[in-house]
């Protein structure tokens, strides 16, 4: 199979557009938008310069010596850690904001779980001289105030969630909230492949050139695709870049959830957020509230492309516990000499867990981002006596 | 347009045909004494009542209707719940449920219309299922004789606007301004421009609501709009400990601002 432009915003069973009517045409003109900016070379052209000038690319692919040899497997990472701010983030967020520019917008709206995406819009907003709020859950606020303090310093005005969870789900309610009453000078920068109608395919693209450059690097190192490609999935749109790299060979997809947000794991089909898509929620339809320990996985749902991977067999997706991501986190720190984000240590667990079936084939970890921002949080779990920090 | 307009439709129209306005109040299903508020609510002059299934994540509306979502789900309230008490209730005047999609589709679409339609709800509204995704809900709930109200918003263009019209049942329900729910000092301007424009578009009755929240306002957008839609001031009274008979005296100083 091969990823194409999903046909009214349909991936099979998932997807659409289920948002109010107020944001309807909004959507429309972005998705008109985003399809005549993907086609003209001029826009591919400044969007190539940005990545390259600005964000670092292409990233490097590591392999990993001492951990495949601890593991019994060879693995490798794709270091989307050492793009600009810290993460795979940056590839969306350039595209959009480039785009906002070209649709006369002068105001960029986004949420934010880790606030990797915030900090990530904060800088394309500081970069094109555009306006900022980020809308952030108030638990999260907390565990990540390191990143609160960066978008602050790019600029950004950051705004507490305050409702549900607290967390990345209400954060999102405020930011859609935000767009309804602001949608004719402000860009809502969604930070996942979900959302409705064109962003699940939008923001695909966009990270689609981490699966490029992957597939180029493997073939270089290995001479063929490697036998697994693994991600963490929240929203899910550092593993869609990534699958979109080997959707279309033999290699098998294994998206990795947390045990508290599996939207795959522990939910059914429903709405929320502007796509129809797995989701937890109990048995009225009340969407339930995740619990991880890492803000940025801290979602109920899963972008509706995964949820139609997951139907039709393409992609497979496992959960790992906080207790596992934890000792992955300092397995990657101790053997390899590269501190993880807590999102992408849930693929390292997973990988760790499942070393015997894997024992043998070459693992291609996106490595999303780099753990600067969880190093407060790990500290206060790892060295003043093991509780939660939050 | 079907031929025979159902109830709430019906009810609206004899309104506008003896010269009068429609007054439509929300009110939070589950939300402390919420059926006797409904009954008050009735009593004070509404024509017909929105009524929230309350959710978890309500992406239209402002802080007053959130928490008012939160407090009832806390209370314990369920979609069947609100609707099992809506089938008891009998207060003369149609009721139309308001609530988010994903209750709807976790229900099951057929099933949730024909529970509408046994407990005697004239109509649903559900504000975050546009035109191009309301296909099955619509079928469902026109084979269950369940009125489905569109919105429309002041970004819509007029060819939008037509085919939204086309397909609302009930009434048109014009969105106010551009944002959620909620109490405003003034009424938009776009609320009058919203009424003119569907007014321009249907014989159906043109509601305005979102923003409208005072009497004052309420008189002003219905100028030229068949009704009103008061939500947050309605439910602001509710959580602010207020009785049935002061949401009911509330609404009340609507009525008499409308006539
Ligand atoms: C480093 C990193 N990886 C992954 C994610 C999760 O997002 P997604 O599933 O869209 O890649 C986040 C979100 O904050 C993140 O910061």
């Amino acid at each position: 199979m091969t990823m194409t432009e999903p046909v009214s915003g349909r991936f099979g069973d998932f997807g659409g557009r289920f948002v109010p009517e107020t944001l309807v045409p909004a959507c429309e003109e972005l998705e008109a938008a985003f399809r005549s900016a993907w086609a003209d070379e001029d826009f591919r052209g400044e969007l190539n310069r940005l990545l390259a000038d600005y964000a670092g690319r292409p990233s490097p692919l590591t392999e990993c010596h001492r951990l495949s040899e601890e593991l019994g497997l060879r693995l490798l990472l794709k270091r989307e850690d050492l793009n600009h701010t810290g993460s795979h983030k940056i590839n969306n967020v350039l595209g959009q904001a480039l785009l906002a520019v070209r649709m006369g917008k002068t105001r960029l709206v986004a949420e934010t779980g880790a606030g990797q995406h915030g900090v990530a819009t904060a800088t394309a907003a500081a970069l094109f001289g555009l306006d900022c709020v980020v809308y952030m859950g108030e638990v999260d606020m907390e565990r990540q105030a390191l990143n609160v303090f960066r978008m602050q310093l790019l600029g950004a005005e950051v705004r507490s969630a305050l409702s549900g969870s607290r967390t990345l789900k209400d954060a999102i309610n405020e930011a859609m909230r935000d767009w309804v009453a602001t949608v004719e000078n402000s860009h809502y920068c969604l930070g996942s492949v979900m959302g409705p109608h064109p962003y699940p395919w939008m923001v695909r693209e966009l990270h689609r050139v981490i699966g490029d450059e992957a597939r180029e690097q493997c073939r270089r190192l290995l001479g063929t695709d490697p036998d697994v490609v693994t991600a963490c999935v929240g929203g899910g749109s550092n593993a869609i870049g990534i699958f979109s790299g080997f959707v279309d060979g033999d290699a098998a997809l294994v998206g990795v959830e947390p045990a508290g947000g599996a939207a795959i794991g522990r939910g059914v089909p429903g709405v929320v957020h502007g796509s129809k898509s797995y989701l937890m929620q109990d048995e009225h339809g009340q969407v339930l509230e995740a619990e991880s320990i890492s803000a940025g996985l801290d979602y109920p749902g899963i972008g509706p492309e995964h949820s139609h991977l997951a139907a039709i067999g393409r992609a497979r997706y496992e959960t790992v516990t906080d207790d596992e991501v934890v000792a992955a986190f300092e397995l990657m720190s101790r053997t390899e000499g590269i501190i993880p984000a807590l999102e992408p240590a849930h693929a390292l667990a997973w990988v760790s867990r499942a070393r015997e079936e894997l024992a043998g084939q070459s693992v291609l970890l996106n490595l999303s981002g780099r753990g600067d921002k969880d190093v407060d949080q790990m500290m206060g779990r790892l060295v003043t006596g093991g509780g939660r920090t939050e | 347009m079907s031929a025979e307009p159902g109830p709430l439709e019906a009810a609206l129209r004899n309104r506008r045909s003896q010269g009068g306005k429609a007054l439509v109040p929300y009110v939070t299903g589950g939300l402390g004494d919420w059926q006797a508020t409904l009954s008050a609510a009735a009593d004070a002059g509404a024509d017909a009542i929105e009524v929230g299934i309350p959710f978890s994540d309500p992406v239209m509306d402002g802080p007053v209707i959130q928490e008012a979502n939160d407090r009832a789900l806390a209370g314990g309230i369920t979609p069947q719940g609100v609707l099992d008490a809506l089938g008891r209730l009998d207060i003369g005047i149609p009721l139309a449920v308001m609530t988010y999609y994903n209750i709807a589709f976790r229900f099951g679409l057929e099933r949730f219309a024909s529970v509408l339609a046994e407990q005697g709800v004239a109509a649903a509204i559900l504000p975050d299922l546009p035109l191009e995704e309301a296909g099955p809900w619509s079928e469902a709930a026109d084979a269950a004789g369940v009125e489905t109200v569109l919105l429309a918003a002041p970004t819509a263009s007029d060819e939008r606007l037509g085919r939204i019209c086309a397909r609302t049942r009930g009434f048109v329900y014009g969105v106010g301004l551009l944002g959620v729910t909620g109490v405003r000092g003034e009424l938009a301007t776009s609320a009058v421009v919203m009424a003119k424009r569907l007014k321009q578009m249907t014989d159906l009755p043109v509601l305005v609501g979102v923003g409208v929240g005072t009497p004052e306002q309420a008189e002003e957008v219905c100028q030229v709009a068949d009704g009103a839609v008061v939500g947050s001031a309605v439910v602001r009274c509710m959580l602010g400990e207020g009785s049935p008979m002061a949401v009911g005296e509330l609404i009340g100083q609507f009525r008499r601002a409308l006539d």
